[in-house]
């Protein structure tokens, strides 16, 4: 019985839809299913006509159709009829809502979208977002039409505009109007002028974009729309000298993040560790294990996932430093040239336990959402990850500094440095010392894994990439000295950056490591070199 | 054990460190871990495996290495070949280039492999190539490659730059109109000669030299901060921008990741990449990714009988349901059966014989058609496109409507444009001069 009537309702009410209301409806639900049965560049074309025309139909039920297209949920048969998926895995018909109980998973096909779909997405979603009782939605509602600058949605913008009162919004709504004025070549001048206006006030590179696409054409607008982008240049070059000292800094702060565990056992000690990179690698790969046990046994605080993971990492990478040294490295101090080979040697093998414990593969670490994204400074796109990671390797030396200076552990390992035998004779154990200064290196290390498991892949060879810097850093600022380690990273950082975009990445980094040669050549002691008679011991 | 003596002056420990950080840059002086698991036994026929199985190239290459065990094991219940049982024969090069060679000589002349599957760099390839061609070797290869290269003894199982590089380019000019390129890659060889093509190519259909902006960046690069940003300008001049990608495996997360967090969405500046797959989305939060491209021949989401069957017995050999598929293994399963058909028609292992043998033949391939191996050693396959989803597969959003035949010689470079390799009889070239009807390279009687 059941199986009879909802066809014939559906005969029905697919009538009353054609007699009640506009073609255009119809035919935008039509091209929408186009995708889900021939993948072809047409039947795309179609979708996304389709998600265009449905967007400024006015049918009540446009969000939720193109809301499910946008999250993969809708379906279309055999016959370019539409459904839409409920989460619990049911179909509903998209043109009415009504539920489908007989359709099954086999029967209908997800309809596919491509990038120029999903670009008329978000625009048709925009638009019809923009009239939301809710700001902040609104004002993503009309970035999205302004990237779109589809001028169908003119009419919308107008009347969302009479109605704003949000100053944020409205002017976001301005600039999303003028970027569709733009593009709608039968607009009046006077309009055309003024949305030029509204661009060039807004100075971004999305501006420059739209403005820069009138380039070629002749006419009062193309004059003002190029006046328009020159000025914007102008504006932009300024601040791109602000984003490389921005970009240097963060590169700067994540050597310095990676030398800070290198600075003591190399800088203090002066043990040649060629295995710090892969205490950063196991710190990353804390990190990865801290979140995978959140996930699964505390769901509640996975947010705070890498705030745990920083001990942890610290205790892990410093009691394995700690074992290195009471079992590898305290046979062979006095012997710069096996140090040197011992720890490369065991750099290899913890890639390779690392590699049959973990997989070769790269691990996902997630990144929390208070670290992505990016804050718009101006011209100036300030990343959340390397903001955090700037901040925090501050932190960590600032906490390093303060520990070697206020705490006893300090105090005696600058003793131990500075006159071991003195240190020794004031009933100081040293080879506990030496075996703590090497834990608390390995562990600022694992710390800087934590951060680099944010920017960099969670690998077995993680390490690998950071070893030379870090050992460039300490020999450029100074060995033992944990200000010139921060200055060399800084230093090295912004060199890097401000050579990169003239020389390219490849050349620049050569450039750096010439530089950096010539520059120990003169100065064998670093930046800062360390100064009193225990330098010369 | 006391530190009373100076152990090293502090002005030496300077030097020491940058001679530290030199080793290591140098580096990549990695001990061999296995030998050959082989054993000398009369009535089987050996294959040899040389897929890196530790050091940098062990994420792509060890699959390889899982997927022939699993064809080897399969051959074997049908009951082998000629009458004879398979025998893996696996070393380990250890993503050292030179070890390389050794290892395929020791395949070769110790082992007596009847053929070698392996190999993913190009620089690996280019390492055991003088080794096949002395010791008159077979290699199957199965990786996209950047062409100009047709040796008698290499059978080429992954795509040349035309049935790869090209139709995705074709693509995204017609498909998303795109007026302006951002060329992006590591720096070596394979990259390089890509880009050399496609410039050549993307010039010869009318995009201005200002148009197209090229970019290298080391092995590994982790900090693309300022490429993105200069990426981002260069798209802001009001003309659709792509980039296309030879950025190799590793450098690939952090640069989409910045991509994110720039807020520069696949919508604005699409990229193309041609070395990222479904093996390198595993372990990768993809959210940033979503609706880049990749240009393939073979998307585990290929939705065919003979993938699924390929991707169950693959899950079931890996003891793995989350085991994914890529292009390369696909490639490598091609290769493997027309190996095995060039065998039975030659009625030999004799490398003469199938090397011979093999022109000609055609095998299933996975996207529901046949692979042909041409005269020129490369085989036909068909394009897809497709674009990143949210669980790491691929969307597939475009795909040729026939098989594309190989170019393994680019006529977009002036040096290269005359050239065809063919290793059929009477020619018997893989670098044929045809303005001047001579072998440029190549020659074997």
């Amino acid at each position: 019985m059941h199986r009879l009537i909802a066809p014939l309702l559906l005969v029905i009410l697919v009538l009353a839809g054609w007699g009640a209301r506009a073609d255009g409806i119809d035919d935008a639900y039509d091209a929408l299913s186009a995708s889900a049965l021939t993948i072809s560049p047409a039947s795309f074309d179609s979708v996304r006509h389709g998600v265009e025309q449905l967007a400024v139909s006015g049918d009540p039920r446009a969000a939720v159709v193109i809301g499910a297209l946008h999250d993969g949920m809708l379906y279309a048969n055999d016959d370019h009829a539409l459904f839409v998926q409920q989460p619990d895995g049911t179909y509903v018909d998209a043109r009415t809502g009504a539920a489908a109980p007989d359709v099954t998973d086999d029967d209908v096909k997800a309809v596919r979208v491509n990038n120029a779909v999903r670009g008329a997405i978000d625009g048709a979603l925009g638009i019809l977002q923009l009239f939301s009782p809710d700001s902040p939605v609104r004002l993503e509602a009309a970035s999205a039409v302004f990237t779109s600058h589809d001028p169908a949605a003119l009419p919308a913008l107008d009347k969302a505009l009479a109605k704003e009162t949000d100053p944020a919004v409205k002017r976001r709504i301005e600039q999303a109007r003028a970027a569709a004025l733009l593009s709608a070549p039968d607009a009046s001048q006077a309009d055309r002028l003024a949305a030029v206006a509204t661009l060039r006030d807004r100075g971004d590179q999305d501006s420059r974009s739209l403005l820069s696409a009138l380039a070629g054409q002749t006419g009062p607008v193309a004059d003002a729309a190029s006046a328009a982008v020159v000025s914007i240049d102008r504006v932009l070059q300024i601040w791109s000298i602000a984003e490389s000292v921005y970009y240097g800094i963060s590169l700067g702060s994540v050597l310095l993040l990676a030398a800070a565990g290198l600075a003591i056992t190399f800088g203090v000690m002066g043990v040649i560790n060629m295995a710090h990179g892969e205490m950063v690698m196991i710190g990353a790969y804390v990190t990865f294990v801290v979140q995978q046990l959140m996930h699964a046994y505390l769901p509640s605080l996975y947010g705070i996932s890498l705030l745990i993971a920083v001990p942890m990492a610290f205790l892990v990478s410093g009691l394995i430093g700690v074992a290195v040294e009471r079992s590898l490295i305290r046979w062979l101090y006095g012997r710069p040239l096996e140090t040197l080979l011992a720890t490369w040697g065991l750099s290899l093998v913890l890639q390779q336990v690392v590699r049959s414990l973990f997989g070769a593969n790269n691990r996902d670490v997630d990144t929390p959402g208070w670290m992505s994204g990016a804050y718009q400074l101006g011209g100036l796109t300030l990343t959340w990850n390397r903001m955090y990671i700037i901040l925090f390797a501050f932190l960590v030396v600032a906490a390093l500094m303060a520990a070697l200076r206020y705490t006893p552990l300090g105090l005696r390992m600058r003793a131990v440095t500075q006159n071991r035998r003195m240190a020794a004779a004031m009933g100081i154990r040293t080879p506990w010392i030496d075996a703590l200064t090497f834990g608390l290196g390995s562990g600022v290390a694992g710390i800087a894994g934590v951060a680099l498991s944010q920017i960099d892949n969670v690998s077995p060879n993680l390490g690998q990439g950071y070893i030379i810097d870090s050992f460039m850093v300490v020999v450029f600022g100074g060995v033992g000295n944990l200000w010139g380690t921060t200055l060399g990273a800084l230093t090295l950082g912004i060199v890097n950056k401000f050579l990169e975009p003239i020389a390219g990445a490849v050349l620049a980094k050569i450039v750096v490591l010439v530089l950096l040669i010539l520059f120990v050549q003169r100065n064998p002691r670093g930046m800062f070199p360390l100064k009193g008679r225990a330098v010369e011991a | 054990m006391s530190l009373d003596e100076p152990i090293i002056s502090r002005r030496g420990l300077g030097r020491l460190g940058v001679a530290a950080a030199t080793i290591a840059a140098v580096g990549a002086v990695k001990a061999a871990t296995s030998p050959a698991e082989a054993q000398t036994s009369g009535g089987t026929i050996k294959v040899g495996i040389l897929h890196s199985l530790s050091g940098t190239m062990a994420i792509s290459e060890t699959t390889l290495k899982d997927v022939m065990l699993m064809l080897i094991e399969q051959q074997n219940k049908k009951g082998g070949l000629l009458g004879k049982k398979l025998e893996a024969v696996v070393v380990d090069p250890a993503s050292n280039w030179p070890l390389f060679a050794e290892k395929a000589r020791q395949l070769l002349s110790v082992d007596k492999v009847a053929a070698v599957f392996g190999c993913w760099t190009s620089v690996s390839r280019k390492s055991v190539l003088p080794v096949f061609e002395e010791l008159n070797g077979i290699l199957f290869y199965p990786v996209q490659y950047e062409g100009q290269e047709c040796s008698r003894n290499v059978f080429y199982t992954g795509a040349a730059p035309n049935q790869q590089a090209i139709p995705a380019v074709d693509y995204l000019m017609k498909e998303s109109k795109v007026k302006r390129w951002v060329l992006a890659g590591t720096d070596y060889v394979y990259p390089r000669t890509t880009n050399q093509i496609l410039e050549a190519y993307l010039k010869l259909k009318g995009v201005a030299q200002e148009d197209i902006m090229i970019n290298y960046t080391p092995f590994g690069q982790s900090d693309w901060q300022n490429i993105v940003s200069s990426i981002k300008k260069f798209g802001s001049a009001g003309k659709k921008t792509a980039v296309v990608s030879t950025i190799n495996g590793d450098a690939n997360v952090p640069f989409y990741k910045e991509l994110g967090n720039q807020g520069i969405k696949a919508t604005d500046i699409p990229v193309v990449a041609f070395s990222v797959g479904e093996e390198e989305l595993a372990g990768v939060d993809t959210k940033p990714l979503l609706g880049h491209l990749a240009a393939w021949n073979y998307f585990e989401s290929v939705d065919t009988k003979e993938n699924k069957a390929f991707i169950k017995d693959w899950k079931a050999f890996t003891k793995n349901p989350k085991r994914t598929t890529n292009d390369p293994m696909e490639a490598h399963y091609i290769g493997f059966n027309m190996w095995v058909k060039g065998v039975e028609k030659a009625g030999t292992t004799d490398p003469d014989a199938v090397i011979d043998a093999l022109i000609g033949v055609s095998v299933p391939n996975l996207s529901g058609g046949y692979s042909a191996l041409m005269s020129n050693h490369h085989i036909t396959k068909p394009v897809l496109i497709g674009e990143i989803q949210a669980d790491g597969q691929f969307n597939i959003v475009s795909e040729t409507p026939g098989l594309v035949v190989a170019q393994e010689w680019s006529p977009y470079v002036e040096d290269t444009k005359d050239l065809i390799g063919d290793w059929r009889a009477p020619l018997k070239c893989g670098a044929f001069n045809v303005k001047t009807g001579t072998c440029t390279a190549g020659k074997k009687a």
